[in-house]
């Protein structure tokens, strides 16, 4: 344990006795590493975490510095005034970029952002009241407890100070409600949004998120120096923060100190270094950045970071799970109650008709399947019910209330939770994580109280719940293990143990059976009677006969998109249609 | 403002305009058919224009060093692929391509550089040293990475960007220069005069657009180009190469850069880092047509190039910051008009 | 007659030995042989999420496999798409990948790219061919492909393919999604390929339609060759039916 804490220990010591015992020169450049690392670690949270990107988190942290440098100097404002009105302009700022540009694809915001990077570079160059290209001088000092902090060694400590809280607080927020949601949306945003997790919303918190942590470092920057340009806010420099996210390692919050580091002590280096190797004076380590950049992504696209975490003893992290008090359950109706009722759904998607006069009810205790062979319009359907593309015509119901043009999250809301065909899982994730992502609507705490930890209580409750479905589901052993690691069997299984940490009382599955062996599909089918006879109705789409035959109580046959056959198993299987549509016509 | 200026500004609008829309043309056609959002176009602007330059001023062009270095880097790259496959065809072709040609190609340059030769000439020397470079930069930054997301191939691009604005500030240093216009007339249409070099602008961008429609129209490599843009998966089928497509559309967006480059010399003072903005501005309008339309990005760009003569009226010092503000606008707009939420790849 | 049997008869066009295809830690085919003689047309069935397409995609090079995999007299390991279909192997894929925006016409060309690129011509006479076989399309030429219906896609998958002239041609589930009729129309087609000497390798779930125009079939369950032979023996099989309904284990 003592060798795992070693970095940690070795950069406190740094940050407590470096300002007093290292040379000016490199309390200059730790005091950087420091402003840097604060705005790197917002785009670790922002593209390695969440899957965006931004080129202009220069112009961010230029927000930051000229708002303090701009009402400190001509209104003679407190810098610790000055502190929230710049976060809250920058943040004012990101709202409405990040609103117009993440509902577009993913290329959006970084080309927003270098949009948007030029031409605030621009307008702090040419507005008068910012002093132009010259830019503003006489920033007074922080002072902090009537101690001015002058001089950079002093400043260190609270720039150290700052920067390691914000990494302790994004830390939190990872493990928590709100982090998982932030973990989901890269290469699970369908999934989330089907739990109920507000994608649109978390993508701009995370956004946000990285762009008060860029104020910030701009308000450090401004009191630092003690006078702002325009040059440090350029594109360059929102693309050097991009580098160093991605050097460190973009998925390791450490990563973005790291990155920070080697970056700026690579710049220091090259910049003296290769003028003398040229022959020419001017900005060549950018060469050298641009290639090394390249390589990395080809390489070693996940940052030198996890290379560097191989090589500590780094011993299975384990989230403790407590008996905390169970979370309340939604009143669940009584067996043989109608929770599902279509009635004449009909689904177009230009002139192909995809549904065609399509009606089907599930009820409590009930497990219905879907079948029919492939390309027979069941996904569609599965859609219709879920609210992933809402009828063309007809209406569904779910607990006597109209759901058709509802958006999945408000019908998951209702107590409707569905598994995916191809399972989508956040591999890297634990069993445990992945399955408390299916409580999330049971769960309220925001993303301030999960970043200062203040929501322990509920997270407890939230993980003991996942916990107890992973028991429910027969996966206890794996709790801890990363949900890529386990055969396909049992991510199947591990998806329906998410949909159940809902609290749902009716459950869609969209062929939980594909690809698993005999043995794994025995032990579905031995779960989903047990489900069905704690009250749950549950609806399956299928095309493995075989699966289905001996477990559900009824059968829907589609093909065309329309029904062929409705009945009891056995009647299904002598029924000549569903030969026909199986087998295939006869001349 | 009387109408003398503002035709005046409408012609300075059209020319710049003009050039945004090749630029914007070659970023759609280059995403479209790599997913690469090549912000590095604006490196080859820059390298056309000082290029030729060089050759005016009588000097070898730093560039070409860059040629025969990109090119050796590609030759070894192809001939360790073609040991690993046993492949001597791959490598005589690699040693056609990397080696034979960008040699014969720097031999001339180096002959020329001293005599001066005629401006047509130059140019074509010049367009021989820079075009080259697009498929040796698409095979050695992103051949490799085919198969990444659209945000890692643009991490990339900046990164690739980031490396060839240095290579231009050690080639050719930090002074701009301009060249000679292709013609010194000046003609006189009513109240105002047209210059020979905008005539020049607007017929070889016409020319030149013409060009790029009868080789996607009419031309089985333009269609092999526009299916791997339509359906990757369904032109491997075909046995069209993703990296044939990428290679290909590389090196027309490095001739359309290039060329515009040349196009925009004798008007504007370029910079070794001046190619990035212009570039850039024609990205603005191959986002207005959302990096998939060809007629709506060529008419966002011209709309860049008319808004920024304006502006330049206006508020001269604003003229960037109202140009690049654009996009906002623009943005929101194409997010009103989307209604999706897709999962990423 | 065994398969032993029917090597001697025919030279075969493409040999299977022992494929094996996992994704990441499952495996989709477990040990698969399958021979394709020239000329001939052999069908692979067996319900959905059989493999069936993993097959195919393992031999056309687009997923690596394990295995021996030898086609036209040459064996290859590591080969990507682009050369098998150089070597004369093309696949029509379920979800017939066709250029959508663009026309009927230029889709067929676009078939005949690797010929092209090769340096070989007859461009011209492979397109009238195509639309001697499949007039719809010769009618629709200048329509483009995304505005057509689902059996025109089927015909001018096909058809695209056979611009490439191909010396086996695969077929993955050419009847999907596609209404009876069709279905019929487009099996009539694939019988009628017979005369140009193309050997073609049919994956069906339509076993029926699939039997009648094959000379060989295997069947195809989870991952395994369950039974193969003549198709005219197995269409009588009634095993195909118990495997396809799932009977076995409900009686």
């Amino acid at each position: 344990m003592m060798a795992r804490r070693l970095p940690l220990v070795a950069l406190l010591a740094l940050v407590a006795l470096g300002p007093r015992l290292l040379p000016e020169f490199y309390v200059t450049l730790f005091n950087y590493i420091g402003l840097y690392g604060l705005v790197a670690l917002g785009l670790v949270l922002l593209t390695g975490i969440g899957g965006m990107t931004s080129f202009g988190q220069g112009a961010f942290v230029g927000l930051g510095a000229y708002a303090t440098a701009y009402l400190t100097t001509v209104h003679g404002l407190s810098p610790w005034a000055t502190l929230f009105i710049g976060l809250a302009v920058t943040g004012a700022t990101a709202l409405l970029l990040g609103a117009m540009t993440l509902r577009l694809s993913g290329h959006y915001l970084p080309l927003g952002t270098i949009a948007w990077g030029i031409s605030l570079y621009y307008l702090f160059g040419n507005l008068d009241a910012l002093g132009g290209h010259t830019g503003i001088t006489g920033i007074p000092a922080v002072s902090l407890f009537g101690l001015s902090l002058e001089s950079g060694r002093d400043f260190g400590y609270l720039i150290w100070a700052i920067t390691l809280a914000a990494l302790w607080a994004t830390q939190n927020l990872l493990a928590s409600r709100q982090g998982r949601a932030i973990r989901a949306l890269k290469g699970g945003s369908l999934m989330a949004e089907s739990m109920g997790v507000d994608i649109a919303r978390t993508k701009i918190i995370a956004f946000l998120i990285a762009a008060l942590l860029a104020s910030l470092s701009g308000w450090l920057y401004a009191h630092l120096q003690r006078f702002v340009n325009p040059t440090p806010f350029s594109l360059h420099h929102g693309i050097e923060y991009l580098f160093m996210a991605v050097v460190g390692g973009a998925a390791s919050l450490w990563g973005a100190l790291l990155g920070a580091g080697v970056i700026t002590l690579l710049n220091e280096w090259l910049k003296d270094l290769l003028p003398k190797l040229l022959g020419a004076s001017g900005n060549f380590e950018m060469i050298v950045f641009g290639v090394m950049m390249v390589l990395l992504l080809q390489y070693a696209p996940n940052g030198l970071w996890p290379l560097l975490a191989r090589r500590l003893p780094a011993p299975r992290r384990e989230i403790a799970v407590s008996d905390a008090q169970p979370l309340t359950q939604r009143d669940k109706p009584a067996s043989g109650t109608t929770l599902l009722e279509v009635k004449a759904a009909v689904k177009r998607f230009g002139g192909l008709v995809a549904v065609n006069d399509m009606s089907l009810t599930v009820k409590a205790g009930e497990i219905l399947a879907l079948l029919g062979p492939n390309g027979a319009g069941k996904s569609t359907m599965f859609n219709l019910v879920s609210g992933v593309a809402p009828p063309t015509s007809g209406t569904v119901h779910f607990l006597d209330r109209r759901i058709d043009g509802l958006d999945p999250r408000r019908i998951a809301k209702l107590g409707m939770s569905r598994s995916f065909q191809h399972v989508r899982l956040l591999r890297e994730m634990s069993v445990l994580e992945n399955v408390a992502i299916g409580a999330h609507l049971r769960g309220a705490a925001g993303v301030l109280s999960s970043s200062l930890h203040l929501e322990r209580g509920e997270e407890a409750r939230l993980l003991a719940e996942a916990a107890r479905q992973v028991q429910r589901v027969g996966l206890g052993e794996h709790l801890h293990d990363a949900a890529g690691s386990l055969p396909l069997g049992k991510q199947r299984i591990l998806e329906i143990a998410r949909a159940l940490c809902a609290d749902p009382c009716l459950l869609l599955l969209d062929e939980p059976a594909a690809g698993l062996r005999y043995l794994e599909k025995q032990a579905l089918a031995e779960l989903l009677r047990k489900l069905c006879g704690e009250g749950l109705g549950i609806l399956l789409v299928e095309h493995d006969m075989d699966f289905v035959m001996g477990l559900v109580h009824r059968v829907v046959v589609m093909d065309f998109g329309e029904k062929i056959a409705e009945g009891l198993p056995d009647e299904i299987q002598r029924n000549p249609a569903v030969r026909e549509a199986y087998l295939g016509g006869v001349e | 403002m009387d109408l003398q200026i503002a035709l005046l500004l409408a012609q300075d609008g059209l020319t710049n305009g003009a050039i945004y829309v090749l630029l914007a043309l070659a970023l759609v056609l280059v995403f479209a058919v790599t997913r690469v959002i090549f912000i590095p176009q604006g490196e080859f602007v820059a390298f056309g224009a000082l290029t030729l330059a060089a050759f005016d001023n009588g000097k070898l062009p730093g560039t070409v060093w860059l040629l025969l270095g990109g090119a050796a880097l590609v030759l070894l790259v192809e001939a360790v692929a073609a040991r690993r496959e046993r492949n001597n065809q791959r490598l005589a072709r690699a040693l056609l391509f990397y080696g034979l040609l960008p040699a014969v190609v720097a031999g001339a340059a180096w002959w020329a550089a001293a005599l001066k030769l005629a401006l047509p000439v130059q140019i074509a020397l010049s367009l021989a040293i820079v075009v080259p470079m697009g498929p040796i930069l698409y095979r050695l930054a992103f051949q490799p990475l085919a198969e990444a997301s659209v945000l890692v191939l643009l991490i990339v691009s900046v990164a690739v960007h980031l490396a060839l604005a240095g290579l231009g500030l050690f080639f050719f240093g930090a002074e701009g220069s301009r060249t000679p216009a292709f013609s010194e007339a000046m003609l006189k249409f009513g109240e105002i005069n047209v210059s020979g070099q905008s005539l020049w602008v607007y017929g070889s961008s016409a020319v030149l657009i013409l060009a790029l429609y009868v080789f996607f129209s009419r031309s089985l490599y333009g269609k092999a180009l526009v299916a791997t843009a339509v359906n990757r998966t369904g032109a491997r089928l075909m046995g069209i190469r993703t990296s044939m497509a990428g290679g290909l559309a590389f090196t027309l967006a490095a001739a359309i850069g290039a060329f515009s480059g040349i196009l925009i010399a004798p008007i504007t003072t370029i910079f070794y880092d001046t190619g990035f903005i212009i570039g850039l501005k024609g990205f603005v309008g191959a986002i207005v047509g959302g990096l998939a339309s060809y007629p709506v990005a060529a008419g966002g760009a011209l709309l860049v190039g008319l808004i920024e003569s304006y502006a330049s009226f206006w508020a001269s010092a604003f003229k960037e910051v109202i140009v690049f503000t654009l996009i906002i606008p623009v943005l929101l707009w194409r997010s009103l008009t989307t209604h999706h939420i897709e999962e990423d790849e | 007659m065994n398969r032993q049997a029917m090597d001697c008869l025919v030279e075969p066009i493409l040999t299977v030995r022992g494929l094996k295809v996992s994704y990441g830690k499952v495996a989709a085919l477990h040990h698969v042989d399958l021979t394709v003689g020239a000329g001939q047309i052999v069908t692979v069935i067996g319900s959905n999420g059989a493999g069936k397409t993993t097959l195919l995609s393992a031999i056309m090079g687009l997923l690596p496999s394990d295995g021996k995999i030898e086609f036209a007299g040459e064996c290859h390991a590591r080969v990507e798409v682009e050369d098998m279909v150089v070597r004369g192997l093309t696949l029509v894929p379920e979800k017939r990948e066709l250029f959508a925006s663009m026309s009927v016409e230029d889709n067929l060309r676009l078939g005949g790219f690797a010929r092209f690129a090769a340096g070989k011509r007859g461009h011209e006479t492979a397109m009238a061919e195509v639309f001697q076989r499949f007039p719809r399309l010769n009618e629709r030429r200048t329509q483009l492909a995304g505005t057509l219906s689902g059996g025109e896609r089927a015909m001018l998958a096909l058809g695209r393919a056979l611009m490439a002239r191909p010396k086996l041609l695969m077929l993955d589930e050419p009847s999907l999604g596609l209404a009876p009729l069709i279905v019929r129309e487009i099996f009539h087609i694939i019988a009628d390929l017979r005369d140009t000497g193309t050997a073609i390798l049919l994956v069906e779930q339509n076993a029926r339609a699939a039997l009648q125009v094959a000379d060989y079939g295997y069947v195809l369950e989870t991952g395994d060759v369950l039974i193969e032979g003549p198709a005219f023996e197995l269409a009588d099989n009634p095993k195909i039916a118990e495997s396809y309904l799932g009977i076995k284990s409900a009686t």
